[in-house]
């Protein structure tokens, strides 16, 4: 989102510049309302930024170089934090845990979303219906109420081990106090919501000119050929865009395993994603410094995960104008 | 639709086609079967929903919602009042700050405008467990926790970033002849954009007040740090204490509850379709 963002920001501002400009020539003085209605409109925001994002990021900042429990005033210790994290064998699960959950679950559920997208582009008829119960799971997915459900279908007299009682499989664990399976429960959590980004392909899909496919079609290219050297691409950058956005979203998922796991991170840690962790030291013990800090190095990690994306994406993403 | 049929060569045959559609219907089935399990499962015994995959039990019962319902002590109709609350401050807020810092950036010129739109959407991707430490030692510190104002506030103050990108998008789209029609005829900024700029933006307004609901609505991570008393409890919150209070989560009156809650986001869902498969094609939102 960020690159085709920016693409499309930075082309109308300039025109319009040079408008404003002409204008500014032609009328000597800009009025009151020209020259600090900006401030007016975007007062909120400025306010938002510095108040609830920016102060809070720096103020965190601080407080993982302190120790404070919310009562005594922060007590400055340093690095201590981040040197507590490399002797902490919760911290290097949580990444693990955080890290297979994320590896796993966001390249199968963009998948699905493009296998999806492209067999309902075919234009089969009844886009719309499949669209929205496709879609229907990815607004529901982030409830308590469908984490819930989940903790039902995958415990020991769930619904999954019923239907599977059905085919004559009998004695099955309960898949979320298994510490072997737990962790796979929440992984089919978040494929089940791929409807997402199977809309926002569907949307880059529409934007490929039929003409190309009909010109392959005439040159003998078949199905298969048709979609890894025409479709493929051309939807690179939508590829692109979801991929950064679901990776994002899935590093930040807590309510799933919250609920799943009873808050405690699943049986021996199974579920203890890196945001549930961050969430036990500081609202659990008020840990706020130690909090801080593992809260700083998700940053870090998803800061560097996305440029290690934006980079990558130079040699597999392709845009129209290159 | 049409458009697509149109320029995709045609040559399938018909029968593969039908074998889709069945492929297509079988796998939303699959999808949606434990969503429809669990809505009759409410209307179920309790001991009926244990190891049972199957749709239809042999009796069925209302009794679930009103157990549920009274389950705390505190009625449910509480935490959807709760809800209800922090919901409308949220779209109040996200559609008055957000559509004004849009016409900011869309509309009209100042410095560092790159930078700060930039910074804008870099906001977008920051963790918000970076921030809630010392948000909330803020809101501790100004007594408003437990208080609905942590949860309003923000919102007030455009913190939702994405919904600003949305309507700056949208309004970039509308036809800047419009507002300098306006300005010849003497229109301010502020009149352009309340009478031109809003009213054109009501499919993107549209938009943001439906997801606005939805996130909200389904927002749990915030509500559980900044609300700790059963009173202030809203749905998510309560709903999680249902399951924890006891190890023998009683199932019947916790799915009957589970419906109740999903009930106004499958409500906004259909009345609100196009609305949020155009705000997700443009923006990702989920």
């Amino acid at each position: 989102m960020t690159a085709g963002g920016e693409g499309r920001g930075d082309t109308p501002a300039a025109p319009a510049g040079e408008q404003r400009g002409r204008a500014r020539r032609d009328r000597p003085r800009r009025s009151f309302s020209d020259r600090y209605a900006h401030y007016v409109f975007l007062a909120p925001w400025f306010a938002g930024l510095f108040l609830i994002t920016l102060g809070p990021l720096l103020a965190s900042l601080y407080l993982s170089f302190t120790k404070y429990n919310l009562l005594n005033a922060p007590e400055w210790t340093g690095l201590e934090n981040y040197r507590r994290m490399f002797g902490d064998p919760r911290f290097y699960h949580a990444l693990k845990v955080t890290f297979i959950y994320v590896g796993v679950s966001v390249p199968l559920q963009l998948a699905l979303a493009l296998a999806l997208a492209v067999v309902l582009d075919r234009g089969i008829g009844g886009l719309a219906v499949y669209r929205s119960v496709y879609y229907l799971p990815s607004l529901l997915g982030t409830s308590v109420a469908v984490a819930v459900l989940w903790r039902q279908m995958f415990g020991a007299d769930g619904l999954v081990n019923g239907l599977l009682g059905h085919l004559g499989l009998h004695n099955l664990p309960g898949w979320i106090s298994d510490p072997r399976f737990a962790l796979g429960s929440l992984i089919a959590l978040n494929v089940w919501t791929f409807g997402a980004p199977m809309v926002i392909f569907l949307a880059g899909l529409r934007q490929i000119p039929g003409t190309y496919y009909e010109a392959a079609a005439l040159d003998g290219a078949g199905r298969i050929r048709r979609f890894t050297r025409i479709t493929l691409p051309l939807l690179s950058p939508v590829v692109f865009f979801n991929l950064v956005l679901q990776l994002i979203h899935a590093f930040q998922s807590f309510t799933q395993a919250f609920i799943v796991s009873g808050g405690e991170g699943g049986p021996a840690d199974s579920t203890l994603f890196y945001t549930l962790y961050i969430y036990q030291k500081g609202f659990g013990s008020f840990d706020m410094g130690y909090a801080a800090a593992l809260a700083w190095v998700l940053v870090l990690i998803v800061a560097v995960l996305t440029a290690i994306n934006f980079i990558a994406s130079k040699f597999w993403v392709f845009y129209g104008d290159e | 639709m049409r458009s697509a049929t149109a320029r995709r060569p045609r040559s399938r045959p018909r029968r593969p086609r039908l074998l889709v559609h069945a492929a297509l219907i079988l796998f939303g089935i699959v999808m949606l079967y434990p969503l429809i399990w669990m809505l009759v499962g409410s209307f179920k015994h309790t001991s009926d929903i244990f190891s049972h995959p199957d749709l239809f039990a042999k009796s069925y019962t209302a009794k679930n919602y009103p157990a549920g319902w009274n389950a705390n002590g505190i009625s449910f109709g509480r935490y959807i009042v709760n809800s209800l609350i922090v919901v409308t401050g949220a779209i109040a807020g996200n559609l008055l700050a957000c559509s004004a810092a849009a016409y900011a950036f869309a509309r009209l010129e100042f410095r560092l405008k790159k930078m700060w739109f930039a910074l804008m959407l870099g906001t977008i991707m920051l963790p918000i467990h970076v921030v809630i430490v010392p948000q909330y030692i803020l809101f501790s510190k100004l007594g408003w926790l437990n208080t609905y104002l942590p949860l309003i506030v923000p919102k007030l103050l455009a913190t939702d970033a994405f919904f600003v990108f949305l309507m700056v998008q949208f309004i970039r789209s509308l036809p800047r002849d419009l507002d300098e029609a306006a300005r010849i005829d003497g229109c301010g900024h502020f009149r352009i954009f309340f009478r031109i700029i809003l009213p054109l933006s009501l499919p993107a307004l549209a938009t943001t007040a439906i997801f606005t609901f939805i996130w909200t609505w389904n927002d749990f991570f915030h509500q559980l740090v900044f609300l700790t008393d059963p009173k202030m409890y809203t749905v998510p919150v309560a709903l999680r204490t249902f399951v924890d209070s006891t190890s023998q989560t009683p199932w019947g009156p916790v799915f009957a509850m589970s419906i109740v809650s999903l009930a106004p986001v499958f409500g906004f869902f259909l009345a609100g379709q196009r609305y949020l498969v155009r705000g997700i094609a443009t923006t990702g939102l989920k």
